[in-house]
């Protein structure tokens, strides 16, 4: 922590905003300027479903397995900068994710340098029919239907923890904080509360440590990345400035980057971050506190640098979010490029011709969905009444289908390559091959007790 | 003036003129900037006033009714409406936008990524100052 203008500062930086963001990120978030915290967002709601495929297989794995050869970069940097970690690389299993950076750690010649903390108790997938059969039911949240009905093919379970048990982890010295399921707000969050000592029922700065974790939490979409205002002025992308969260104990905080990367910090662009995946802005639920954004104030506090303040909250409530993947069923999708002249015309009989072969094979699917990329596949019929439709150089045509039966599917896929002979002229395009078919884990939302989650705190020596 | 009351009309060079005066029918992309996501089979736009003072004139006229009816034919069902007026921002859930969404979509855009860009292809009348 160092002080700033009369209040103490705590600098957290985004470090990498998805599993798959940019592998760099870290790295120059930790080497471009001082830092006290580095602060990664890994797991997407499908991605936990395919960790636990992976653990099933082999109960050591589990995790981010990205994590591993970023730690092996970064420690020894972390360990001399005394840089933090909190990072939710855990998935489902988190302490096999500890143990493999604490190998990693001695093989660094690290050991007695780094302490790592494990947080757990998330997993709720060993628990589910004693949960059930205390009448928490798992309700979906979108549909309203209740858990068992899909029971026999719920893949994983994962309660939504917040940012006090990562906060306790840090209490005990933690230099590397690894979570299972943690909201990625949590992640920005914990430090806040352990580095000023905000209180459980602290609602406004709590509140604001939750607005600050979201308008990092996708790492450069709010220094630049995926911006749409101005776009074409911001500067050097190539070199893209992670966002750092510089807070103080009063709640307030600015939105920055290191100097001299790429990107722009601005009133607009961290508006833009703000509003993603919005609900209703003045109930932003966390199981730490229900954030108010309508009570945001930004400003322009300098060149690539905007003050945050005057953020509001609320109490938490006494559910936490439940995370369910199941087994749905299957897709395929499979796309042809037709070329001028009626690009639009000659997909469109393709597709005619496609899905009457599939209806004379008998074939039952769920959805079929056909796109005409280039034509209406992002703005739909908004597109297509205002296109010169008859001049466009080329259509993708692409079909999507979607079936509990995996034979149809199966089937589907290899109606694509025979339109290129059989179908309609100037068809190119099929050098990827035959789309394969592909298992759909479908997502639940639910809500527990939160009385019923107890969460973990481990330390482990290296 | 609203585009969709009577007595406008057109003149040739778009502008129209009505009993409270002039209007210019300008695209939303000239009044605002917007991001898009998604829950589930949700979609969020959160479309922010490019200035100030065109705040008004989006909580006016970009009503939820207006952006369903935009989307007519695109989502199966309705939308909300939530005012951000600290951040000069209007923010729109758009429900079964994404056949399903996440990894159960056929769609191209099935986190529902690009949909802002749909919304500000939404035409309105403004009023010009005489």
């Amino acid at each position: 922590m160092t002080p700033r203008r009369g209040q103490p500062t705590v600098r957290i930086a985004a470090g990498q905003g998805f599993w798959g963001d940019w592998l760099e990120a870290p790295y120059r978030q930790v080497t471009g300027g001082p830092i006290d915290y580095l602060m990664m967002d890994y797991l997407a709601e499908v991605t936990m479903s395919i960790l636990q495929k992976q653990k099933s297989r082999d109960p050591t794995l589990g995790y981010a397995t990205d994590f591993l050869p970023l730690t092996e970069r970064l420690l020894p940097l972390l360990v001399t900068r005394r840089i933090k970690v909190t990072a939710n690389a855990g998935g489902v299993n988190p302490r096999a994710c500890a143990a493999a950076v604490a190998e990693t750690a001695r093989r660094l010649g690290l050991a007695g340098k780094v302490r790592i903390g494990v947080v757990t108790g998330d997993d709720l997938l060993g628990r589910l029919d004693g949960l059930l059969a205390r009448g928490h039911a798992l309700t979906n949240l979108d549909t309203g239907r209740p858990l068992h009905e899909v029971r026999d093919r719920v893949l994983s379970a994962n309660a939504y923890l917040g940012a006090w048990p990562l906060a306790a982890a840090l209490r005990q010295h933690a230099d590397v904080v690894i979570t299972g399921r943690v909201t990625d707000t949590g992640l920005t969050l914990a430090p806040m509360i352990h580095a000023f000592g905000w209180g459980p029922d602290a609602w406004d700065l709590l509140a604001a440590g939750t607005v600050a974790g979201h308008t990092i939490e996708c790492g450069a979409q709010c220094s630049g990345g995926n911006c749409l205002v101005d776009w074409e002025t911001i500067p050097d992308l190539a070199n893209v400035g992670y966002p750092l969260v510089e807070a103080h104990p009063d709640g307030t905080f600015e939105l920055a980057k290191h100097p001299g990367t790429g990107g722009r910090i601005t009133v607009a662009g961290v508006t833009e971050q703000l509003v993603y995946e919005m609900g209703d802005p003045t109930a932003y639920i966390t199981p730490d506190c229900v954030a108010d954004f309508t009570t945001i104030r930004l400003e322009q506090a300098g060149k690539d640098r905007v003050r945050v303040s005057g953020v509001r909250g609320r109490p938490a409530t006494d559910k936490l979010k439940v995370s369910i993947a199941y087994f749905y069923g299957y897709k395929a999708v499979g796309t042809l490029v037709y070329a001028w002249p009626d690009a639009y015309r000659k997909a469109q009989a393709a597709d005619r011709v496609l899905r009457q072969r599939l209806a004379d094979l008998g074939l039952q699917f769920e959805a079929i969905v056909t796109e005409f990329v280039g034509a209406d596949a992002t703005h739909g019929p908004l597109a297509r009444n205002s296109l010169a439709l008859d001049e466009l150089p080329e259509v993708q045509l692409r079909v999507g289908v979607r079936s509990p039966d995996k034979a149809a599917v199966e089937r589907f896929t290899r109606e694509i390559a025979p339109l290129i002979l059989n179908g309609p002229p100037s068809v190119t395009g099929f050098a990827g091959g035959r789309p394969r078919p592909e298992e759909i884990v479908a997502y639940w939302p639910a809500l527990i007790d939160k009385q019923v989650v107890e969460p973990c705190v481990e330390i482990v020596e290296v | 003036m609203r585009g969709d009351r009577g007595g406008v009309r057109r003149r040739k060079d778009g502008r129209t003129e009505g009993r409270k005066g002039r209007s210019r029918r300008v695209r939303l992309v000239e009044l605002a900037h917007a991001r898009s996501g998604d829950k589930g089979d949700t979609a969020n736009v959160g479309l922010i006033a490019l200035k100030p003072e065109y705040y008004p004139i989006l909580v006016e006229q970009v009503t939820a009714a207006r952006v369903a009816r935009h989307f007519q034919g695109m989502i199966t069902g309705p939308v909300e409406r939530y005012e951000l007026p600290n951040l000069h921002a209007l923010n729109f859930l758009l429900h079964g936008a994404l056949d399903g969404g996440g990894t159960m979509s056929l769609k191209t855009d099935a986190q529902g990524k690009v949909f802002s860009t749909a919304l500000l292809r939404l035409e309105l009348d403004i009023a010009v100052p005489r």
